[in-house]
């Protein structure tokens, strides 16, 4: 009996945890490098249609982007629940859209100026009139190459 | 008394706890971003000085979405999967000869030549952006269909593949100068012409 009382009295030899620091480091590193910052938080419900079409909107500082959606449900009670636009930071009308195209391009370089996209993004479940409204603001101040970002996939998925 | 055996070794345990820590905060701070869709250009706003060009309705092929989504295509309700088909068939068509390229029926009473032929794309104002998009992407896509053909008649591989690395900024210049031409080339032959039509409200 006392052969098996002996064994256990030794105890377990710890866990090395030397190399933990490298493999957080590695992850950091992973996730510093395939992601960015977020310029802004969302105030808006933003699902993304999906298209299988899509070319990649490369160089992101030529971006300008505005969001629509329903207010999420922080802000219901204040917004309500109709589609709304969020530019920046904020919640925006219609007609403030072409200030801030106009505000943000000028914030850019000269040479970018002209060669500006701008990303709707748009939820899947806004209506058509407000996002026409958008587009013919864009119109307006002359900001014609405009992206409609979606996730890749196949979009018959939208209509179901 | 000091110094035996060496200097000292630095605690390195809490090591571990700051790469946490900045860990953390990138992962709280930074989003994975979903930056892909479908580029579009908007009509100037100013028209055109020309502006009394007279298109024949047979280069026409209307899309009419209602507010619950149905389809209205060359005047016949239609299934959103025909979509692709049915635009494809109709640039494709060559119908007064002049395209000897073009591989569709030769109907009389379709769109002459793929470079007249416009696709216009009238919404309701209660239309769902996701059923928007969808027809978007059908659009797109069978104009992306037949330039693929086209690309891979001439070049053999895919006109999209062609775009997508002309369009990288990564490509060499060598490289993009001469996809440059080709890419032209090949949007010459099936030109993208989608207009959209101010949206109707339901009233």
């Amino acid at each position: 009996m006392s052969k098996f009382t002996k064994k256990k009295g030794s105890e377990l030899p710890p866990v090395n945890t030397a190399s933990l620091p490298d493999i957080v480091f590695m992850l950091l590193f992973f996730f510093m490098t395939v992601t960015v910052m977020k310029d802004s938080s969302l105030m808006v419900e933003n699902v993304l249609p999906n298209a299988s079409e899509v070319k990649k909107l490369e160089k992101k500082d030529r971006v300008l982007y505005i969001y629509v959606g329903t207010p999420t449900r922080d802000y219901q009670k204040v917004f309500g629940t109709e589609p709304r636009i969020q530019l920046n930071d904020k919640f925006a009308s219609v007609s403030e859209v072409g200030d801030f195209i106009l505000a943000e391009r000028a914030k850019k370089p000269q040479e970018l100026q002209n060669v500006l996209t701008t990303a709707l993004k748009v939820d899947k479940n806004a209506n058509m009139g407000l996002i026409a409204d958008i587009k013919q603001e864009l119109r307006k101040v002359n900001a014609l190459k405009i992206n409609y970002t979606t996730y890749e996939g196949d979009a018959f998925r939208n209509v179901q | 008394m000091s110094r035996r055996g060496g200097p000292p070794e630095v605690n390195a345990g809490s090591m571990a706890d700051i790469a946490f820590l900045l860990l953390i905060f990138f992962l709280v701070t930074t989003t994975i971003e979903t930056d892909a869709g479908l580029d579009r250009m908007l009509p100037p706003m100013d028209p055109p000085e020309d502006i009394d060009v007279v298109i024949k309705q047979k280069n026409i092929f209307t899309v009419n979405i209602n507010k619950s989504g149905q389809l209205l295509v060359e005047e016949e309700l239609t299934n959103l999967k025909d979509l692709r088909k049915k635009a494809m068939s109709f640039l494709d068509n060559g119908g007064d000869g002049t395209c000897n390229y073009c591989r569709g029926r030769k109907d009389a009473s379709s769109s002459d030549n793929p470079s007249k032929a416009i696709i216009s794309l009238k919404n309701d104002r209660e239309t769902k952006y996701a059923t928007y998009i969808t027809v978007q992407n059908e659009l797109v896509g069978a104009y992306n269909e037949l330039r693929n053909r086209e690309a891979q008649r001439l070049y053999g591989r895919d006109f999209t593949e062609m775009e997508a690395q002309y369009l990288n900024p990564e490509t060499a210049s060598s490289i993009r100068d001469d996809l440059k031409d080709k890419v032209q080339r090949i949007q010459e032959l099936f030109p993208q012409k989608l207009s959209e039509a101010e949206t109707s409200s339901s009233k």
